[in-house]
């Protein structure tokens, strides 16, 4: 699976479940489907699950910087 | 006696004005008036206008470079104290107040310069809610941008901790009061949108007097908040403070806690939300399975998949029937053509030349087995067989005896 935001995926794997219970898919689709909204959960979980909260700092010295540079 | 000298208007008027420049007292004077007579000079951007308290009046004037740091737009009746020098306008003989700054007179000062600010931004659009950022809903990284050391910080990083640890904090620690507060303010808002460096914004001071809050009224930070791209949400002061920053960003909470609360989801809020996904998604796809599998069913239970010999056995029995009927039938036909057949023999039975023999005739044969009906066609000597019911006789011709035609015979 290609990189992506959690609220991509959270937002693909709503599409999949609502696509899923529509059921308008043949077998072979809706499976395929599962399959990827499986995996999709697995992704989202994992990242819930991950981490411990990363805290970073922007200083305006910083921007300073930058836009002396410009 | 001296000699009275005699002045030029101009001479005297400059020489007033020189008196008067040169008066400590006059060079840095605070009066405490009320505006009236205000002419605004849109092209040259003065402000002329005539001080007055009860009995008296003074002409004023504020040059541009200084009304253009006022903080408020002067009006008529306002009550004010401004601080100036008074100088000698030489070509009117006028003296008069040239004003360096101003402030609006009592405690609604501030007030008066919020509900200006206030008033103009939102005659240029900039609190309308079509302008209004949706927040995202699952941030990745959260920019926040307050002071370093107040309460502000600690509450919004507790709650992020607590409902979201996985989204990133991007902290941009700034002065929230004083006079490089709303500079800072502003800055920090555009050095995130330089990157853009958040996905979502959360602009915060803890509670405060109305000048400690006071960044945040100020247009720099509500201009900054205004052209930003990421969606802010702001947080100033407690429950019932609202700032110009509030009204200008894409949510306003009540609270910096609140702030916190608003810009993430909760973690195990999302963890039921994506159980009952999982659960949804699930259930759907064996649903669907077992559409399939019964329709699948359905299909073999019909008689012509259950066994492929059906059709044929179904073809044979209609032959079986056919060829029963046919036979049916042909055994009419042959029964009835039978009963013909023995009626007719039973005709041909009684025709039969045997059965005049059996009545005691007999029938002359030639040798060669022909009927011998003329006497005449035997010579004398020769053979004939004689046949009788029962056996045949073979004799020899003794004799041949012609009977004579009777009369009309031939």
């Amino acid at each position: 699976m290609k990189k992506l935001s959690y609220e991509a995926a959270i937002k693909k794997l709503e599409d999949i479940v609502r696509a899923l219970e529509e059921g308008n898919h043949p077998l072979e689709d809706a499976l395929k489907l599962f399959e990827e909204g499986t995996k999709l959960a697995a992704f989202c979980n994992a990242y819930l699950d991950n981490a411990e909260q990363k805290i970073t700092e922007l200083t305006l010295a910083d921007a300073e910087e930058s836009s002396d540079e410009q | 006696m001296k000699t009275p000298v005699v002045l030029t208007v101009s001479q005297l008027n400059t020489y007033i004005k020189s008196v008067i420049d040169s008066d400590g007292n006059l060079s840095n004077v605070y009066v405490c008036a009320e505006i009236s007579n205000l002419a605004d000079r849109h092209v040259s951007g003065h402000f002329y206008m005539t001080l007055k308290d009860g009995a008296s009046s003074i002409k004023a004037v504020m040059f541009r470079n200084a009304a253009q740091r006022l903080k408020f737009r002067p009006e008529n009746g306002m009550s004010v104290i401004a601080r100036g020098r008074i100088s000698v306008f030489e070509r009117d003989g006028l003296y008069q107040l040239y004003i360096d700054d101003m402030q609006p007179d009592g405690l609604g000062a501030l007030n008066l310069a919020f509900e200006q600010l206030k008033r103009k931004l939102e005659a240029e659009g900039l609190f309308n809610s079509d302008r209004k950022k949706p927040i995202p809903k699952y941030p990745a990284v959260i920019g926040v941008i307050t002071s370093a050391t107040g309460a502000a910080v600690k509450d919004i990083l507790h709650i992020l901790s607590r409902r979201f640890p996985v989204a990133q904090v991007v902290l941009c620690p700034v002065q929230v009061q004083g006079a490089a507060a709303a500079a800072q303010i502003a800055a920090a808002v555009k050095l995130f949108n330089s990157g853009p460096f958040a996905d979502v914004l959360i602009v915060s001071r803890g509670g405060g007097s109305i000048e400690d809050l006071w960044a945040f009224n100020e247009e720099i930070v509500a201009r900054a908040v205004a052209a930003s791209t990421i969606p802010v949400i702001s947080a100033v002061g407690h429950e019932t403070d609202y700032t110009i920053c509030d009204f200008v960003a894409d949510l306003r909470a009540p609270t910096p806690s609140a702030a916190a609360e608003l810009a993430v989801p909760d973690k195990a809020e999302q963890q039921s939300y994506l159980y009952s996904l999982r659960f949804r998604c699930r259930n759907a796809a064996e649903n669907r399975i077992r559409e399939h599998r019964a329709r699948l069913e359905q299909l073999t239970a019909s008689p012509s998949l259950a066994s492929p010999l059906t059709a044929v056995n179904i073809g044979r029995q209609n032959l079986d029937a056919i060829l029963s009927v046919m036979r049916y039938k042909l055994d009419a036909v042959i029964g009835s053509e039978t009963k013909r057949l023995s009626g007719l023999s039973g005709k041909l039975d009684a025709m039969s030349p045997l059965k005049v023999l059996s009545r005691g005739y007999a029938i002359a044969l030639y040798p060669g087995g022909s009927v011998i009906k003329d006497a005449a066609s035997v010579k004398k000597g020769s053979e004939v067989d004689v046949r009788l019911a029962k056996g045949i006789l073979r004799c020899a011709v003794k004799d041949i005896v012609s009977t004579k035609p009777k009369a009309g015979e031939k």
